[in-house]
């Protein structure tokens, strides 16, 4: 995925794959994009697409069992990306999963992948089945989610 | 996440503080459905002046007490949405099935009124 060359800051996090510690991740990344020009509503868009690629990890990747979720967050000249890595499950059909919007619980809608799209510029899904998945994600500071409406 | 429910004539008034997401969900469900089955309000109100974060989780929980009461013969409404939280109601459809009032004192005054 094309991002810009200048790295200007990173962090890693490495979590259990307990709801609990989504807020922290949120609040991670939130405060690393902090550093670069974003708007507030960016900074929220940002945040929520990212809680939706933790909740996928925890309850698709791994559902009853105990993992790692591994994040990792680039801040680059305009942007940041931000990659969300689990050893669970996998999808054997990532496309029909975003299209379905995943499996599991069926208060969440399937509303996870359609937010993430909508709220970042990019996003790319990896994922192979007993493997695990690796969400890649893209926001530029002005760019496609905070030009919805 | 904290929450507190209040019986307003047929009307359950939910006020809810914190951050709606897979980790708080379960419990503003079970809450709501346990003050639901309580009063046996009919109508239901979601007082989100202090909700500073909704994920797709957090909706979930809202659109299934949303299809509970409305299954119910019952209405529900939103009200004191934060700007913050306001865009991912619009994205998520929300706003189409469910009126935002600006009050809970508005909200009260829709439901009653009918």
């Amino acid at each position: 995925m094309a991002v810009g060359k200048e790295k200007r800051n990173r962090l890693y996090l490495e979590i259990d794959s307990l709801a609990e510690n989504i807020g922290l991740v949120r609040l991670a990344v939130a405060t690393l994009a902090a550093q670069a020009s974003f708007s507030v509503a960016e900074i929220e868009e940002l945040k929520v697409a990212v809680s939706e690629a933790v909740s996928n990890s925890i309850m698709h990747g791994y559902g009853h069992y105990r993992g790692i979720v591994r994040v990792c967050a680039t801040l680059f000249e305009g942007g940041i990306a931000v990659t969300v890595r689990d050893d669970g499950v996998g999808m054997e059909d990532v496309e029909a999963c975003r299209k379905l919007g995943g499996r599991g619980d069926p208060e969440r809608m399937g509303l996870g992948f359609m937010f993430m799209e909508s709220l970042m510029d990019d996003i790319e899904v990896e994922s192979k089945p007993g493997e695990g998945t690796s969400v890649n994600m893209v926001k530029r500071v002005g760019g496609a989610g905070s030009k919805r409406g | 996440m904290k929450m507190v429910t209040e019986s307003v004539g047929g009307v359950l008034v939910v006020r809810v503080d914190g951050e709606l997401d897979l980790s708080t969900a379960p419990e503003f469900r079970a809450g709501v459905e346990h003050a639901l089955d309580r009063t046996m309000a009919r109508d239901l109100i979601v007082n989100m002046r202090s909700v500073d974060f909704v994920d797709s989780s957090g909706l979930g929980a809202i659109l299934g007490r949303y299809r509970r009461v409305s299954q119910a013969g019952g209405r529900m409404a939103l009200c004191c949405v934060m700007g913050r939280v306001k865009p991912v109601l619009e994205l998520s459809g929300v706003r189409r099935i469910m009126p935002l009032f600006d009050s809970e004192k508005e909200a009260l005054a829709s439901l009653e009124g009918v």
